[in-house]
């Protein structure tokens, strides 16, 4: 229970805070935003950057990145997408399960450049990116499928409403759960923070970086195939360009979430806070009447703020620290 | 596969050799017009090819020919308009793979009293007559005003997801759908926002929703891009707004035909290519027969399309887009 309290005194409350004032300050110019059914609404668009930034998360964690989470979403997405088309009679669940299991093989074999290739995983990411990007061209032809191919349960499958949420939100949460449990709790959890907190004492006790490397990038993955049955479903439509970009929101989200990006340290549920935070810049400048010109800029100029001031907190707390160890 | 279709066509060349040195003496034959298309086995192409054989039983005298390289490229085209020069045809109508690397052959091509002229994809000037583009920004911004209009009973506020802010096209269509918009019969219509889902599923859903959000009494949205008036359909049934707020736009039909068909969309536009097909045939008749010669400000008879007049340096637009609804949205999914 301490160490739950001691962990939240760090970024997340500051970032709560923070989130607390956006949220307030967007409801002023767009009266309405913070009501019970947008909240669901937003915590809904939310859910799949949540999943995906938490795979991103473990990657960081060991000071590595993964540039290719966008591509395979959207290679994974086409995948299921494309099965639900030509097997209609086919379980969504299965459809779901492949996915995973797409986005898992993708995630390994990053796994595999990085851990027995020696490829540095900004590199390694980077080609994967445009490779699994080409492949998702290759696999449709550059046609999508939409709507009219796609079954009913497929496009059901993220909405639900069991307790007020939808089945969306449901898999960010067990998700969520789940990688907390494991990155707090088990041996492999916390060889990954060791990794990160100095690489060389961690193989002096035996931690393998071999076998990090392949767990991280194929958790991303698996996070990414999810993602992508998700995404495609949700949108009705797996078109080739699908989360394009995304892969750069999920590392705000950690960084926002006060995951260092060198690598050792951070936690989830500051992630989850941090994507939150992107999630509720995402649902609010449509509505908040700005001229869409300015639209990029604000959102930069308030993701960069909220870093900003998050860091000054935690300076303010290490100077306080210091301070009282002087004395 | 390459060496097999030259083989192929050096073949086919021999056979209509002696083939042609036969139907000189005849001297009856229908005009032989080709529809050269930028690849085989699209469906959009094979659209084209159905319009060209309307046009064809139409005019009576003519026998409509599609052809195409087995893949997207110019090389292969060059080939084919070598061969086509070989079979004495009376016309080509090129989509062309490279606006420029076709000139050369095409120049041929004319020297050899063949019309040349381009649709969909065009030639630059002096590689060929005419070029046929399906529409231009004033009709189709114009038309986008009336679909939204004849969705909403002229009445309310409406609002445009367009992909992105730089995109040219984009804005001229916008640009007229203001103009359109001040037109009397509007009076109880506004055209309240301009927003910009960069033609991206999840942002053009979110400005959909925020749409809706923010204008409680909005009656309509119009979105010429495909990944637009998709994902503002989706958004428009998961926020219960069916019926409430209308939709229409741009949309391939294969891609929208979901939503067409439950009502959710009324109806939207694209240029249709069984339209292209049908025009070009119908030009290339007019321009062999010389009925016309071609020149800026010739008007030329183009059956059910009505008449289309030849622009600056024979750009020719071929009219406003083609209406998709319940009706007949099935039947052009099926194409493109």
């Amino acid at each position: 229970m301490n160490s739950i309290k001691e962990l939240l005194k760090k970024r997340e409350i500051t970032l709560i805070l923070l989130v607390i004032v956006l949220a307030v300050a967007v409801n002023m110019r767009a009266p309405g935003f913070v009501g019970g059914e947008n909240i669901n609404r937003i915590v809904n668009d939310t859910s799949i950057l949540i999943m995906v930034a938490i795979g991103q998360f473990f990657v960081i964690l060991t000071g590595g990145i993964d540039l290719s989470v966008g591509s395979i979403i959207a290679f994974s997405g086409m995948s299921a997408s494309m099965i639900n088309q030509y097997n209609p009679s086919m379980p969504v669940f299965y459809v779901l399960t492949i996915g995973i299991i797409v986005g898992l093989v993708l995630g390994a074999i990053n796994g595999l450049l990085v851990a027995y290739g020696k490829v540095p995983p900004i590199i390694a990411t980077l080609g994967t990116m445009s490779i699994y990007r080409g492949f998702t061209f290759v696999l449709s032809k550059g046609q999508w499928v939409t709507a009219h191919e796609m079954t009913e349960s497929y496009m059901n499958l993220p909405k639900g409403n069991f307790l007020g949420m939808s089945n969306l939100i449901w898999s960010a949460l067990l998700i969520s759960a789940l990688m907390i449990y494991f990155s707090r709790y088990t041996r492999s959890g916390r060889e990954i923070y060791a990794i990160g907190g100095n690489k060389t004492a961690a193989r002096f006790v035996g931690v393998s970086e071999k076998k990090v490397n392949m767990i991280i990038f194929s958790i991303s993955g698996a996070l990414c195939g999810i993602a992508g049955v998700m995404w495609t479903s949700r949108y009705a439509a797996a078109v080739n360009e699908t989360a394009a970009g995304f892969e750069l929101m999920t590392v705000a989200a950690c960084v926002l979430g006060g995951v260092n990006i060198a690598g050792g340290a951070g936690a989830i549920p500051g992630v989850i806070v941090g994507a939150l935070f992107l999630g509720i810049i995402n649902n609010a400048l449509p509505v908040v009447n700005f001229s869409p010109f300015y639209q990029m800029l604000i959102q930069g100029v308030i993701v960069l703020s909220a870093m900003f001031i998050n860091t000054m907190m935690d300076k303010r707390k290490e100077r306080q620290l210091l301070n009282r160890r002087s004395l | 596969m390459k060496k097999l279709l030259t083989v192929l066509l050096a073949l086919t060349l021999v056979g209509t050799m002696f083939a042609g040195g036969q139907q000189e003496d005849k001297g009856d034959q229908p005009l032989k017009i080709v529809l050269l298309v930028k690849s085989l086995g699209n469906g959009f192409f094979e659209a084209v090819a159905d319009g060209g054989v309307e046009a064809a039983a139409e005019l009576g005298n003519v026998e409509s020919i599609y052809m195409g390289p087995s893949s997207a490229t110019a090389e292969g085209q060059i080939d084919i308009i070598e061969t086509l020069i070989a079979q004495r045809v009376d016309g080509i109508a090129i989509s062309a793979n490279d606006r420029d690397a076709l000139i050369p052959v095409t120049k041929k091509a004319m020297a050899a009293g063949i019309q040349v002229i381009s649709f969909d994809s065009g030639i630059a000037a002096g590689g060929r007559t005419i070029d046929l583009i399906p529409s231009v920004s004033e009709l189709i911004g114009r038309q986008q005003v009336q679909l939204i209009a004849e969705l909403t009973d002229y009445k309310g506020q409406v609002a445009v997801l367009s992909a992105t802010s730089q995109a040219t096209n984009q804005n001229a269509w916008i640009e007229w759908m203001y103009e359109e918009i001040k037109d009397p019969k509007y009076k109880d219509m506004e055209l309240v926002e301009v927003v910009y889902g960069d033609d991206a599923a999840d942002k053009s859903y979110r400005e959909a929703v925020g749409l809706m959000q923010k204008y409680p009494n909005l009656s309509g949205i119009i979105s010429p891009t495909t990944v637009g008036v998709l994902a503002a359909s989706k958004a428009i049934e998961d926020e219960n707004m069916k019926g409430k707020v209308q939709i229409t736009g741009l949309g391939l039909p294969s891609e929208m035909q979901h939503y067409v068909e439950n009502g959710t969309c009324g109806q939207m536009a694209l240029w249709n290519p069984v339209d292209l097909g049908y025009t070009s045939t119908m030009i290339l008749e007019a321009l062999i027969t010389e009925k016309v010669a071609g020149n800026e400000g010739d008007m030329i008879k183009v059956g059910r399309m009505g008449d289309v007049k030849v622009g600056t340096d024979g750009v020719t637009v071929m009219g406003t887009p083609f209406v998709f609804n319940k009706e007949n949205i099935a039947t052009y999914a099926a194409m493109f």
